[in-house]
């Protein structure tokens, strides 16, 4: 009886579904985090046909799975990073999709100020200053290379930062709950700070500085690299993303009445 | 502690209504492990059994390996199996990665050297036990393996659900390997934790809740099944 019972259970694991249309998308976190995936793929689905399988990992890792091959193309918001990914001709091309932007979460008591800062970089050398406890995301995603960055233009070295400054080295859920239990200053993506469940005495602090924005851009995985990857889905996907309905449904999403993500695609 | 009230109550809510997802979710989970457990069972029962009986050279230092591997680390056998099925990987070909046959990989290579450890103890007193007997007989190597399996096999019952404990309940590997797609490659633990990491400590409890009655049903049915543990019987 039990062989029978696990026989059935071995038969039925080879004979999983096979979708016509299938390709694999690696996205950063806050696309997924900020609920708009499950906006998107739908219609997706509804208007191509294109089963879009989602592997959702920091922008470091949705470029090494870009350069083995194991997905058909990445969304990710890194700018540099990504033009490196195409110069080494990993991706045929860097298509932007949308924008939306950073936000400095912290205490509501905010012991460093941040909410009066003048500027993005104002922010961060009022925490350098005053060195509360700040929590990093450390894992080399696009949300990491944007706080480096930001920490260098403020006249800081990361690096060189004493025990107020945690590096989790998770993705930006967990760093927000950690930034939540330790009542410290982060730095997140608007999305994922807004669908986020557990924010307790953190809030948002400041947001706005152009610096902030976060391009999102599309770059499929070059098929003269890798053969099997469905170079004719990306494109296919790539057409639907920079087209109308792309535009009117990102456009649109908001949660709790603010809006999250601009479109910007532009034809070619 | 009033996160866990929400926790149970979205958990009752979740079951009652039969949510789909779930539903989804827990079969790929029983799918999975089910299989590693067979697999790794098929492996490590004979093997256990094996090593309780016969003599060889490097006999000792096979069971001294056999019983460090238990602690195996799953995130490295789920970085090694990822790596080694990467389509950049000597076996990329296939295209396995990302897909509930490679999560099985990683959790048979986890739960083999568990189920072989503890079936090697258990054999071993069988084993003292039976051993004039099967000799003076004159069975083969075959034969003893055969008999005691079949001897000692509310022993290696235990053995088995000691091993799908530790495969339902992993994370580690099937992240890794799995990738916790959506409809394709999400299960109880990885889901789990999906909705930690967007601070929905409800959902995550309710599911926490579910993969730990999961467990306890299948040790339940498996026993039931086997019928052991009853009046009248060994």
């Amino acid at each position: 009886m039990i062989g029978r019972l696990l026989a059935g259970l071995a038969v039925s694991l080879f004979t999983s579904v096979a979708s016509a249309e299938e390709m694999k998308l690696a996205v950063t976190t806050s696309f997924e985090n900020s609920g708009l995936s499950g906006v998107l793929l739908p219609a997706i689905r509804e208007d191509t046909g294109i089963d879009v399988r989602l592997l959702v990992v920091g922008t470091g890792q949705a470029l090494r799975l870009g350069q083995a091959g194991d997905v058909d193309a990445i969304l990710v918001h890194s700018r540099s990073a990504e033009e490196a990914f195409v110069a080494e001709g990993y991706g045929t091309h860097r298509r932007e999709i949308m924008y939306n932007d950073f936000v400095f979460i912290g205490p509501v008591d905010d012991p460093a100020a941040v909410g009066i800062a003048s500027s993005a970089i104002d922010a961060l050398q009022k925490i350098g200053d005053a060195r509360p406890a700040f929590v990093s995301r450390g894992d080399d995603s696009g949300t990491h290379k944007k706080e480096l960055s930001l920490w260098r233009q403020a006249g800081f070295k990361a690096d060189t930062f004493g025990g107020w400054y945690r590096q989790v080295g998770a993705g930006m859920g967990a760093s927000l709950n950690t930034a939540s239990g330790l009542n410290a200053y982060i730095l997140a993506d608007r999305a994922s700070w807004l669908n986020f469940g557990n924010k307790g005495d953190l809030a948002l602090l400041y947001a706005g500085d152009p610096v902030l924005f976060n391009q999102y851009a599309f770059l499929p995985v070059n098929p003269e690299r890798h053969a099997h990857v469905r170079n004719d889905l990306a494109e296919k996907l790539e057409a639907w993303l920079t087209g109308p309905r792309a535009q009117e449904l990102i456009d649109s999403y908001s949660i709790n009445g603010e809006t999250l993500f601009t479109f910007n695609a532009t034809a070619q | 502690m009033n996160d866990i009230y929400e926790g149970l109550a979205a958990a009752f809510w979740l079951v009652v209504t039969l949510d789909a997802d779930l539903i989804e979710i827990s079969l790929r989970s029983l799918q999975v492990s089910l299989t590693a457990l067979v697999i790794a069972s098929a492996i490590a029962l004979p093997l256990g059994t094996l090593l309780a009986i016969r003599r060889f050279r490097y006999r000792r230092l096979t069971i001294s390996l056999l019983n460090a591997l238990m602690g195996l680390p799953p995130v490295v056998v789920g970085l090694i199996v990822y790596i080694l099925l990467s389509r950049s990987g000597p076996f990329g070909v296939l295209g396995l990665l990302f897909t509930p046959t490679a999560m099985i990989i990683a959790q048979v290579i986890i739960i083999t050297p568990l189920i072989a450890s503890i079936t090697h103890q258990a054999m071993r007193e069988l084993w003292a036990e039976y051993h004039d007997l099967l000799i003076s007989l004159n069975t083969s190597g075959r034969q003893r393996i055969m008999t005691l399996i079949l001897d000692g096999r509310r022993n290696l019952l235990t053995a088995s659900l000691a091993g799908f404990g530790r495969a339902i309940g992993e994370v580690g590997a099937i992240m890794i390997v799995g990738g916790n797609i959506d409809n394709a490659t999400r299960v109880l633990t990885t889901a789990i934790a999906l909705e930690t990491g967007k601070g929905d400590f409800a959902l995550a409890l309710a599911l926490g809740f579910v993969l730990i009655a999961l467990a306890i049903g299948v040790n339940i049915a498996i026993h039931w099944l086997s019928r052991t543990e009853r009046e009248g019987r060994w």
